[in-house]
């Protein structure tokens, strides 16, 4: 049990520091790779959680899928590579107070509804994929379907939204001048 | 393990994706802080069904449907993103202020500098239609074709 924990608290460790790296890192394709440590340090958390199904899609959908989709979108937008000097608002002090803020109203919540319980790992069944497809498809199908709908929307939308008039715009080759003076911002 | 453990490694990741969103001005940047706090938000779900430790799975279903979510959220503003660097070349969110509240300014002066060539709501804000033909000086107009399909050149085909 104990090692355990030292095991979550070392990923939980790792999670944190990288996420910090990824919101304070003047390059945007490190943020994009150290979201991909972050994602891989909470899929562990997961496993040690026993949640061993939505460790593995986390590793496939968010590492596999989601972080590949960020680093498209970085090269697409011409992001530069070398270290950008006003990646981060002038306000971001106050960005930190609100952040520290919430950090501290949540976590005395938490602290002071949920301290002293204790997760009984050897006790809770895994749930791996018999146990997750059987709750998806007995007692959650409703949602299951509705989120088909919503993905169908999402992916009808995103079609839409980068072909509209895209083709217009680069017929009249409007970009080609705009391109090239401040892509990098 | 005591439950404190991922309910606050979940606040401080959830904290610095607010800080990540608030901070940022790369727009893609601010869809990772999103990110990060939509995963703290599944850390906490996870751990409270393991906790709790239901016969629904409550926690670890809502954690996939999340996820799903995130995926889909993250194709439409990346969508946008794109849309935005098409139109203005750059994913700056503190230059995007299009929507901002100024007293009393017009639309010629509150767009200031950022107004580029070929600011395809200009033509919204003018009454003038964007699709059709008026500011059209006639080149480009064979490929225009494939788009119209009430173009009479079109029609006898």
């Amino acid at each position: 049990m104990t090692a355990v924990r030292v095991l979550f608290l070392l990923l939980g460790v790792v999670a944190v520091g990288s996420a910090l790296l990824v919101v304070t890192t003047r390059r945007v394709v490190h943020a994009a790779l150290w979201l991909v440590v972050t994602l891989g340090a909470l899929a562990g958390c997961y496993l040690l959680l026993t949640a061993e199904l939505v460790a593995w899609v986390q590793v496939l959908i968010y590492v596999g899928a989601v972080v590949v989709l960020l680093v498209f979108a970085l090269m697409l937008t011409r992001s530069p590579t070398a270290p950008v000097a006003d990646l981060t608002t002038a306000n971001a002090w106050f960005a930190g107070i609100v952040a520290v803020a919430v950090a501290g109203v949540v976590g005395t919540t938490l602290v002071a509804g949920f301290r002293g319980e204790v997760i009984d790992l050897a006790g809770a069944s895994i749930g791996g994929a018999e146990a997750i497809g059987t709750a998806v498809f007995a007692t959650w199908v409703l949602p299951f379907e509705v989120l088909s709908v919503l993905l169908l929307a999402a992916l009808v939308g995103a079609i839409v939204l980068s072909t509209a008039r895209a083709r217009r715009r680069d017929r009249e080759g409007i970009h080609d001048g705009v391109h090239d003076g401040e892509g990098s911002g | 393990m005591p439950l404190l453990y991922p309910l606050l490694v979940s606040t401080l990741l959830f904290a610095i994706g607010v800080y990540g969103v608030l901070a940022r001005r790369n727009a893609i940047l601010v869809l990772m802080g999103v990110e990060l706090m939509l995963n703290a938000v599944n850390l906490n779900l996870v751990a409270f069904d393991t906790w709790h430790g239901d016969g629904l799975r409550s926690g670890q279903v809502l954690t996939l449907f999340v996820i799903t979510i995130a995926a889909a959220e993250i194709g439409l503003g990346l969508a946008i993103v794109l849309r935005l660097f098409r139109v203005r070349a750059h994913v700056d969110v503190d230059r995007v202020r299009d929507l901002a509240d100024r007293d009393g300014a017009g639309p010629e002066t509150g767009a200031g500098p950022e107004v580029e060539i070929g600011d395809e709501w200009a033509g919204d804000r003018t009454g003038e239609p964007v699709d059709g033909s008026a500011g059209r000086t006639g080149d480009g107009e064979s490929v225009e074709e494939a788009d119209r399909p009430t173009q009479p050149a079109r029609s006898g085909g």
